[in-house]
């Protein structure tokens, strides 16, 4: 057993309202300068929708992530053996048309237009080459567009729907969507570094945070075919790739990242969890449908006795395995098993948990009069707007029962919740959605309590971090205290 | 005189550049170390560009290079008309893919508005020396034939009079004019070299050969993070 922590993360969809706050946060403190105008490393995606980059669901075009291959792991878009032929010219790597193209207006025009019979216009520039551009998309023009014909029925994840179901989503009556925010998932298993040619990607052994040493990068550019979440980018101009950092200047002075910090639905959660990274390569290799549990399982309970002597002897300290027993995201994905991991099927093992996004039917149009078409507080989940294997597509490899059971409890929770504080909802009825959801009123009630009440500080519970030198929030500093901090033991220059 | 300033004094120059500027640089500008690809600006006709020139001139160094180490197996080697032929016509091939990919690959930064964007004076510069290069060669190869012949009795010996502190430049004082050019152009980009994005050379990634497939860096030692605690 080698047991180490990372730091996990949990969006709860159902919270959010899609109002870009996260990605306007990481933008003005991480991407403002030339060469990353295009990238967005928290981004917002309508679903169903294209996404961005466009269709970057689509594996068999984009080539990210792992694949099983004569019973072991292998990348889809390179290989030792395809360094040398992917190196000039990598087949798989994304242009800048795959995103957008960057662009401003020439706002001085407004001001200095000589006066005339017209309004004066500001023509847009790309930012790039400073020329007048026809913008033909954005980072989220598919924004709110669930039911278009350009973006949502162009969605991945709709293409091995059952048709019936693939026309009802794209509807107009009866259309939904959801939002779909994503960071860089910090994978257990990550694309971006097993690509890597020079090295520069490397996953940091106390947290798991996935960083690029700049000053390694050599542009060879293998990361950003890698990783399947495109959440690598590359920067034009100064040909070295970037990526959410999960803001760890911040993490280490104990601050939520920005776009937690920031985010208005409060839909953000982070704590670390413990893992098991002998397990790591085995839990990859299973079948689609076994690998949420998979994934699941390597994740340890850090109030396990044997786990608990398990990171002791792999040198987790104890502040951080008191950490991870705080952690929300622990109980999120383990306790409750409300949260899954996006497209577990690219085998990375994302450490981004989402709890899937509740639609409940509440009324229905009939002959253009707007009905209650539901016996039921709240009408089925079998019959929610957003389809159960829509869902399963997304956050469970098509195994749609782990969907079904997070929102079945999700469901109960609210359920037992308007019997608490409304009434109107028979002790009966409460009790038994909680009985089918395999929930006790009393977890119920901390369900409840932590995604509707809790507070920044239950929401992120950042584990003490080892920033170099900063012993002391770990450690005993008397331990330590003949040391000059990293490596060295060098005795001060006394005459 | 001129002679020996051209062909004898410059390369020395275009090394000692070489040497202490990619040293300088590699250990106090290590950012500056990229290829700065431009495939994510424009991935199309990148690839007519960036594979044929990076195949072709791989292949003619090699064939340099193999003249240089071991200049008599070559001639051995050509003792037979036929298999004189053969390499020769090889040598050509690889030059002229080469020259196609080096012309699409300036085309394609000059047509493309964000490509041209991304290049800067140096960019240029190198494209000029490359192309006077490869043209030089292919002129060398076409007019003045033969020459995995007689390079082992003028370039070859004349370089390791250079590499062995023995400057002797009386072995290329009687070569024709576009050979002159082409081994002055030749040390001409060893010494823009260290300036120019030509060092990705140096930084191929042939780690990535031989390491384990993740990697993981720790702030410290594992065993002793967990000593304290």
């Amino acid at each position: 057993m080698d047991v180490r922590s990372q730091i996990a993360t949990l969006f709860h969809l159902d919270k959010c309202i899609g109002c870009h706050t996260c990605s306007i946060a990481c933008k003005n403190i991480w991407t403002d300068r030339p060469g990353t105008e295009y990238m967005w490393w928290n981004n917002v995606e309508t679903k169903p929708g294209t996404g961005y980059p466009t269709q970057w669901e689509d594996q068999d075009a984009y080539k990210g992530g792992w694949k099983v291959e004569n019973g072991d792991l292998e990348l889809r878009s390179t290989s030792k053996a395809k360094l040398v032929p992917n190196i000039f010219h990598n087949p798989a790597m994304p242009s800048m048309d795959d995103y957008y193209e960057p662009w401003t207006y020439k706002y001085d025009e407004l001001f200095n237009a000589p006066e005339g019979d017209d309004q004066p216009t500001a023509i847009p520039v790309s930012m790039i080459t400073g020329q007048q551009i026809n913008i033909e998309a954005g980072p989220n023009f598919d924004d709110d567009l669930g039911g278009s014909k350009v973006y949502a029925a162009n969605d991945v994840n709709l293409r091995e729907l059952d048709p019936m179901l693939r026309a009802q989503m794209l509807e107009i009556e009866r259309l939904a969507f959801f939002y779909l925010p994503r960071i860089c998932n910090h994978c257990l298993n990550p694309g971006c570094v097993a690509a890597c040619p020079s090295g520069a990607l490397y996953k940091r052994g106390e947290d798991g945070i996935v960083l690029l040493n700049q000053e390694r990068c050599r542009a060879w550019r293998a990361c950003i075919a890698a990783c399947p979440y495109k959440k690598t980018y590359y920067n034009w101009s100064t040909g070295k790739s970037e990526k959410c950092i999960l803001c760890f200047p911040r993490l280490e002075t104990g601050q939520a990242p920005a776009c937690f910090h920031s985010c208005v639905g409060r839909i953000r959660y982070l704590g670390n969890v413990l893992y098991d990274a002998d397990r790591i390569k085995d839990a990859a290799l299973k079948t689609d449908l076994e690998l949420v549990d998979a994934q699941r399982d390597l994740i340890l309970d850090p109030n396990d006795p044997a786990v608990i002597a398990g990171a002791r002897a792999s040198g987790v300290p104890e502040a951080v395995i008191e950490s991870a027993q705080k952690s929300p995201v622990w109980r999120f994905v383990k306790e409750w098993k409300m949260a899954l991991p996006l497209h577990v099927e690219f085998r990375t093992f994302p450490m981004l948990f989402y709890v899937p996004p509740l639609l409940p039917v509440m009324s229905v149009a009939r002959g253009g009069v707007v009905t209650s078409d539901v016996d039921a507080m709240f009408a089925d989940i079998e019959k929610a707007r957003a389809p159960i294997s829509y869902l399963g597509k997304l956050f469970a490899a098509g195994n749609d029962g782990k969907v079904r059971y997070a929102l079945r409890k999700q469901m109960a929770v609210r359920l037992w919740r308007r019997h608490v504080t409304v009434g109107d909802i028979s002790l009966e009825e409460a009790t038994r959605a909680l009985r089918e959801a395999e929930c006790t009123p009393e977890q119920a009630d901390a369900i409840f309590k932590l995604t509707a009440l809790a507070s920044i500080d239950e929401r992120v519970v950042v584990p003490p971090m080892q920033r170099e030198m900063a012993i002391e929030m770990l450690e005993d500093p008397h331990e330590h205290r003949a040391g000059t901090g990293f490596g060295t033991r060098t005795p001060p220059m006394r005459v | 005189m001129n002679d020996f300033l051209l062909f004898a004094a410059l390369p020395y120059a275009a090394l000692l550049v070489f040497f202490l500027v990619t040293i300088q640089r590699y250990r106090q500008r290590k950012f500056t170390y990229s290829a700065l690809s431009s495939q994510f600006l424009e991935n199309k006709v990148h690839f007519w560009g960036s594979v044929p020139f990076h195949y072709g001139i791989l292949a003619v160094l090699f064939l340099h290079f193999l003249f240089i180490v071991m200049p008599k197996t070559i001639l051995a080697w050509n003792a037979a008309p036929l298999r004189l032929w053969a390499l020769e016509a090889t040598g050509l091939a690889f030059a002229v893919l080469a020259l196609t990919g080096l012309v699409n690959t300036i085309m394609r930064r000059w047509t493309f508005a964000k490509a041209r964007r991304t290049s800067n004076a140096g960019d240029w510069i190198l494209y000029a020396l490359l192309l006077v290069q490869v043209l030089t060669g292919i002129g060398i190869a076409i007019f003045n034939g033969w020459g995995s012949a007689w390079f082992a009795t003028s370039a070859s010996p004349w370089l390791w009079s250079l590499f062995t502190f023995q400057p002797d430049v009386s072995y290329v004082a009687g070569l024709p004019l576009m050979v002159k050019l082409h081994a002055l152009n030749a040390f001409l980009l060893v010494g823009v070299f260290p300036f120019t994005r030509l060092v990705h050379i140096l930084v191929v990634p042939n780690p990535y050969l031989w390491r384990k497939t993740q990697v993981v860096l720790w702030a410290r030692p594992r065993t002793q993070a967990g000593k304290g605690g």
